[in-house]
């Protein structure tokens, strides 16, 4: 009996030891991810381009003052060490870490940081971090040419930064985008910096292969102990779906991005149903009304086109379930959204009755500017007609090319669009582009004017309390539903095949791809060694 | 053959200006631009500063006069996204791109060629029907969809070939996409060489040779060949061009670092240097392989003078 208890527990033992063995992460190895957002990457200075596709390499050779946490769903410090915030919530104090190297072994400090920002502000150069550095205080300056340096950044001592900014928000959320990664100030101004970068990220640069691939290897001096775990990675181009799912089942590559075709069959598959991560991102998808075109002025008309679309059928049938059904502005992962609220209902006899009422009793016609992405784009569209086109609305099709939409939608030239813009993670930073005082250009796309909803995030702006932040943007949300300035379609379901030899993948709800790659590793069934 | 050549190559100047107006006119007119593609939500006045630094605030002839001061030099441009040279950029993806079109092109001829050959020599026999049923179907499969059966049966299902990359550079790393690229004009080889070996044969110097009692062999190598490959050498230096244009597909496909990509990239994103750049070295190496085309027919049939 004794013999048997004691084997019990000895058993037992060994398969705690093994469980852990199992989920101790393993030195070394090859992370293979992929890039599937066009055919090349833009350029290796990320402060230049602002596409999912860049910030996939820039995660493991670049660092920023703050990192998305996706465990907490929020940035967290990450140069820093600690943020003392002071002036009623205007002046932040980091204490910087003193033991951050970039991958030339000079140690960072305070002066790379304002050189960084001094450098994102340059207005003749328009980089796109400058929309989250412009909340330091005379930084616009800066940009406008009325400046050199950036009044609201103080260095105290080498690893102490004095940050006054414009008004009071939480700086992670202005701070953690790769857009905004810190350089070294001395090496970076160098013409060699946009062949060969240097960072302060987990992995130093090795080779860049245009349009094939960029290669990095571990950073020794990297200032997290014991980490990153793998010895190397590759990140290659893959715009391809289809390829890249031939090279995901041959176990060429580690992850891949599915599409809503691929979605439906890596779910049917027992073999590759296991390797499929999926999460709801802060983008929204939606069909933007311009309140200048007379019939889109009146919110009734609005409100009828969110009765009129068959939602639900379009997000199940053509976008295979990748996707979740929007009810206002904000998405599900976001911190204000209001799982009480619902989304509006397909019914078709309300949507004539609301136009019957806004004096369109036999609708109207109207032009409808689309590109041809396959989830928010022109197969989205040409489902909607018909269904529009039963309750008495007729639509032009404008197709366009993405590159041209984006100028489209900056420049008011529309009369409808459809497109995908983020919204979030920052609740108040998303909602606020609905307020009055954003420009149309800035992303106020819709030109929505309301003096309650201005009042709302105005105040959220101001509130102390998290809590109470929080109920004042659901608030504005709900008035935002109640407003209908867009057609709330979907919020992206995000989804990655991911071998199963790959550990420690985070479930980004800003962009799935986007990983802290210090933290993932490769068990001994990877095939690259 | 000096002045010739000279001739020529003043030939190729209006072409290559030509070709660098209308990419210039074409994308002055069309909506879009680097500026919009480069921030979400730029102030106003910051575009109009970048748009000044980037010279696009000119009209579009100072544009185009600036431009062509500066090509004359080899000063290609900065590129607009990368803000590296355009003649850099275009140089790392230059030999990629060679490496797959001269691959996939010997690939053709090596196949192509003697295929056609053998079909005309017994035309309506199993061999010549065989030749162009492959001849037929390489011309019609679509590239994308070949590229994707090549992977999956010699990557996925067999394993003796990497799907995608460029890897090392090496062969294996080649063979798919060359083959991808190799097999339409491989079929046009086939079935421009078989007409073209048809026509000849029954061509009177061929009925002359025949009639002095030239063995079959002496008249298909003498007669029949040399004068065919005129026609043969003609077809591969337009094939060239095409490939350089059908090149796109295939390395954005297998994620191949070639010139293709960079252009279509470019494109996208209103580049406008680097599209220019591109647009102009592909033009450049069509017409040097012209170039050369011509000059080799002079070796093939020294009756050809370069008068």
């Amino acid at each position: 009996m004794i013999f048997r208890i004691v084997a019990i527990v000895a058993g037992f033992g060994l398969a705690l030891v093994a469980s852990a063995e199992a989920q101790t992460p393993r030195k070394g190895g090859t992370i293979r991810m992929t890039a599937p957002y066009g055919s090349s990457f833009t350029s290796l200075d990320i402060h230049t381009t602002q596409r999912a596709q860049d910030e996939i390499y820039a995660k493991a050779l670049h660092r920023s003052l703050y990192i998305w946490n996706s465990t907490e769903g929020k940035p967290v410090l990450e140069l820093a060490k600690e943020d003392v915030v002071s002036g009623g919530g205007l002046v932040h104090t980091f204490k910087l870490r003193d033991d951050a190297y970039f991958h030339n072994g000079r140690k960072m400090t305070a002066d790379d940081i304002i050189w960084t920002y001094n450098r994102i502000m340059d207005g003749t150069k328009a980089y796109p971090g400058a929309r989250y550095v412009r909340v330091i205080e005379g930084a616009a300056a800066v940009e406008k040419g009325q400046a050199k340096e950036i009044s609201g950044l103080k260095k105290i001592d080498d690893f102490t930064l004095e940050m006054k900014l414009t008004e009071k928000v939480d700086p992670g959320f202005y701070f953690w985008n790769a857009i905004t990664s810190i350089y070294p100030a001395d090496e970076a101004a160098k013409e060699s910096f946009l062949q060969k970068p240097i960072g302060l990220g987990p992995f130093k640069f090795v080779e860049h292969v245009p349009g094939s691939r960029i290669v990095l290897e571990r950073w020794d001096r990297f200032y997290k102990p014991g980490k990153p775990y793998a010895d190397k990675i590759i990140v290659s181009v893959m715009g391809e779906a289809a390829a890249r799912d031939v090279a995901f089942r041959n176990k060429e590559i580690d992850t891949s991005v599915l599409g809503p075709a691929q979605y439906v069959a890596y779910q049917n598959d027992a073999d590759l149903k296991g390797t499929v991560v999926e999460v709801a991102e802060v983008f929204t998808r939606y069909m933007g009304m311009n309140p200048a075109f007379k019939p889109f002025a009146d919110k009734r008309v609005r409100q009828a086109i969110n009765y009129a679309i068959d939602t639900d059928l379009i997000i199940n049938k053509l976008v295979k379930g990748k996707a979740y059904r929007a009810t206002s502005w904000l998405p599900l992962t976001s911190p204000a959204y209001d799982k009480a609220m619902k989304p509006y209902a397909f019914d078709p006899a309300k949507a004539k009755q609301l136009l019957a009422d806004a004096g369109y009793p036999s609708g109207f016609e109207f032009e409808w500017t689309t590109s041809q992405n396959e989830s928010w784009g022109l197969p989205i569209v040409s489902a909607v007609i018909p269904m529009l086109d039963k309750v008495g609305i007729k639509v032009k099709v404008k197709q366009v090319e993405t590159a041209v939409l984006a100028e489209v939608v900056r420049s008011g030239d529309y009369q409808a669009f459809i497109y995908s813009q983020a919204s979030g993670p920052d609740p108040q930073a998303a909602l606020k582009c609905f307020h009055s005082a954003t420009p149309q250009p800035a992303c106020n796309y819709m030109n929505f004017k309301n003096a309650d909803f201005d009042k709302m995030v105005d105040e959220a702006g101001q509130a102390d309390d998290p809590a109470k932040r929080a109920q004042l943007l659901q608030k504005a949300n709900a008035l935002l539903y109640e407003e209908a300035p867009v057609w709330f379609f979907n919020y992206n379901k995000a989804v990655m095949a991911v071998q199963p030899w790959l550990k420690g993948i985070q479930l980004n709800a800003t962009e799935l791809t986007h990983q802290n790659v210090e933290d993932l590793w490769v068990d001994e069934t990877s095939p690259a060694k | 053959m000096l002045p010739f050549l000279f001739r020529r190559l003043l030939q190729t100047i209006p072409t290559v200006l030509a070709v660098v107006l209308l990419v210039f006119v074409l994308f002055s007119v069309v909506p879009g631009s680097i500026v919009s593609s480069m921030s979400d939500d730029s102030d106003p006045q910051v575009e109009l500063r970048m748009k000044k630094q980037l010279g696009l605030d000119d009209p579009v002839y100072v544009r185009f006069g600036a431009y062509i001061a500066k090509l004359v030099t080899g000063d290609f441009g900065t590129s607009f996204r990368t803000r590296e040279p355009v003649a850099t950029m275009i140089a790392k993806r230059m030999w990629p791109t060679l490496q797959l079109i001269f691959a996939a092109m010997a690939l053709a001829v090596v196949i192509g060629v003697p295929l056609g050959f053998i079909a005309a020599l017994k035309p309506g026999g199993i061999v010549d029907t065989l030749a162009m049923v492959v001849a037929v179907s390489g011309l019609s499969i679509a590239k994308f969809w070949l590229g994707l059966v090549l992977m999956y049966f010699f990557a996925l299902k067999l394993g003796w070939l990497p799907s995608f990359g460029y890897g090392d550079g090496g062969l294996k790393y080649l063979i798919l996409p060359a083959v991808t690229l190799g097999v339409s004009p491989m079929a046009l080889f086939a079935r421009t060489t078989r007409a073209a070996v048809l026509e000849i044969m029954t061509a009177d110097f061929v009925r002359t040779a025949r009639s002095k009692g030239m063995s079959e062999t002496r008249v298909v190598k003498w007669h029949v060949m040399r004068n065919a490959l005129v026609i043969i050498l003609t077809t591969v230096g337009l094939q060239f061009g095409a490939l350089m244009g059908q090149a796109v597909v295939v390395e954005k496909l297998y994620s191949w670092p070639g010139i293709g990509s960079l252009l279509v990239d470019s494109v996208l994103q209103r580049d406008i240097p680097a599209v220019q750049g591109s647009i102009l070295v592909v033009v450049l190496a069509f017409l040097a392989i012209n170039l050369l085309i011509d000059l080799l027919y002079g070796v093939i049939d020294p009756r050809i003078r370069y008068a």
